[in-house]
């Protein structure tokens, strides 16, 4: 049984698309089978991210209304034999989605893939409350300014009510990605500090994500950073909250920093 | 048809409400009302609004003005308390009398007698045992955008409260974290309630109505412990050592 992760903020422009093709092919490296599913019915983005626009003919809505398989649905990635895309519709309307579609959906995913990580949409909506609804773990992608950390504070709430774990009366695990980490910002004091943002928001740190060019040449090329340019900083960092994301204990780096923040991270108690 | 007739349950219950206390001239307080609704947006979104106008010399056609004003202003009025009969009419407000009406109208069966909130008319005060003021505690973050309204008694808070997020509890409030979003001790008018935190990061906060917002806030006590109180009807704040 695969693992259904979601990757949500609240905030739009966080890198919650980027964050998820850059963690899925991250994870499908490792030789586990991964497929990342795009929750942003009508606003759809991760298929250009992942380079598979041109290849797109059944989406998520399809699947949902029975008009066409899941298999017919998902499409395999050219570089990574192992990780998949599931695409949004981008001419529907988000109401397509229904809760019992999505749950057959997530289901079936869970009997073949690893790992299942669902991109959503940003706000609180249907689109978001639906992507993170089925969800085991939630990663929350937030920047180190005030109106991102706020809205990932009211998602973190809403993933503690909202879920089906939540209402079962398990414990959702849930990870920050601060994302969009700009040293020469935070060197002058015009950024959040990370302890800040980890006092605020108190759940523990899946990674720091520094602010990168890559990640936007990456974008552009249609390939998730950790597949066009491993050894750059943001691809690094992506690997390492992916082998956090299996179970590693791994020091976290701010980025800009030469110290280790192990021993701060784990001074502290998460909630 | 019906074959066995049951009776139509009436009950009363005591339900918390806002109350509003509109002074003369009403153009000046609805000025500051507007003030308060641009600094605290959505205060009165939702919530149940009785206005008193007790001691207030109107006539008819003002009330209804006001009741009208507030209308455009998404304050809705459930009641008026304190009215003169000559004051009311059918197209207004019912008239409200002072929030404790608690008698069971239920037509009388045995059986079955549900717990009036908050009040003790349908028990023999002789058998009820010396109660302690309730309380609760929350042992996790409180987050933006969640709401704790505990009009019974004190709520303690280990962990912070985030922006956007709001505790409003009818006794004192206890933070051990940062209070970064709103509080409000004391709402069903006790003016001995009082609000503690560890840090002070607060949006706005109010005792037994008396409200303060960020702005108005010394900005020595920011992030500092401090407890707030109320004198009269002014808001102190002092640093916890």
């Amino acid at each position: 049984m695969g693992k259904v992760i979601v990757v949500t903020s609240g905030k739009g422009g966080v890198g919650k698309t980027t964050s998820s093709a850059a963690l899925g092919a991250a994870l499908a490296q490792n030789g586990d089978k991964v497929v990342v599913v795009d929750f942003d019915v009508g606003l759809r983005n991760l298929d250009l991210v992942m380079g598979a626009e041109r290849r797109v003919v059944y989406d998520l809505v399809n699947v949902i209304q029975g008009e066409a398989k899941l298999t017919q649905a998902l499409i395999r990635d050219k570089r990574l034999e192992t990780l998949y895309l599931l695409p949004a519709s981008q001419t529907r309307d988000k109401d397509n989605l229904t809760s019992e579609g999505v749950e057959k959906v997530i289901a079936a995913l869970k009997k073949t893939f690893d790992w299942v990580i669902c991109d959503s949409p940003a706000g609180i909506e249907r689109g978001a409350t639906l992507a993170m609804r089925h969800a085991d773990i939630a990663i929350v992608v937030t920047n180190p300014e005030v109106s991102s950390v706020r809205d990932s504070d009211r998602i973190i709430g809403l993933l503690d009510s909202k879920t089906l774990r939540a209402e079962n009366g398990e414990r959702m695990e849930k990870h920050l990605l601060l994302t969009r980490y700009d040293p020469v910002r935070a060197q002058r004091g015009d950024m959040l500090k990370v302890d800040d943002v980890l006092e605020i928001l108190s759940i523990p740190l899946l990674g720091i994500i520094p602010e990168s060019m890559d990640v936007l040449r990456a974008s552009n090329l249609g390939s998730p950073v950790t597949l066009a340019d491993g050894k750059c900083a943001p691809a690094m960092a992506y690997f390492d909250a992916a082998r956090r994301l299996n179970g590693e204990t791994l020091p976290v780096n701010v980025p800009g920093e030469r110290r280790g923040f192990f021993g701060k991270i784990f001074g502290r108690k998460a909630a | 048809m019906l074959t066995q007739p049951r009776p139509i349950r009436l009950k009363g219950r005591s339900f918390l409400a806002l109350a509003l206390t509109p002074e003369l001239p009403f153009e000046d307080w609805l000025a500051r009302l507007d003030d308060l609704a641009a600094r605290s947006a959505g205060f009165f979104l939702r919530r149940p609004v009785v206005l008193d106008v007790e001691g207030l010399d109107i006539d008819r056609p003002q009330l209804r003005e006001l009741v009208d004003q507030l209308g455009t202003r998404n304050v809705r009025i459930m009641g008026i308390e304190g009215a003169r009969a000559s004051l009311l009419a059918s197209d207004l407000p019912p008239a409200m009398t002072d929030g404790r009406p608690a008698s069971d109208l239920e037509v009388p069966v045995a059986e079955d007698m549900e717990e009036a909130d908050g009040t003790e008319a349908a028990v023999p005060p002789e058998s009820l045992p010396a109660k302690a003021t309730p309380s609760i505690v929350i042992t996790q973050p409180v987050r933006s955008g969640q709401s704790l309204f505990f009009p019974e008694g004190d709520v303690t808070v280990v962990g912070s409260v985030a922006s956007g997020a709001e505790i409003v509890a009818g006794g004192s409030i206890h933070i051990y974290g940062t209070l970064r979003g709103r509080a409000m001790a004391g709402t069903t008018g006790n003016a001995s309630a009082r609000i503690f935190c560890r840090k002070l990061e607060a949006e706005l906060i109010a005792i037994d109505g008396f409200y303060k917002t960020a702005e108005d806030m010394e900005p020595n006590l920011r992030g500092k412990a401090v407890q707030i109180w109320l004198e009269g009807e002014a808001i102190n704040t002092g640093i916890l050592g």
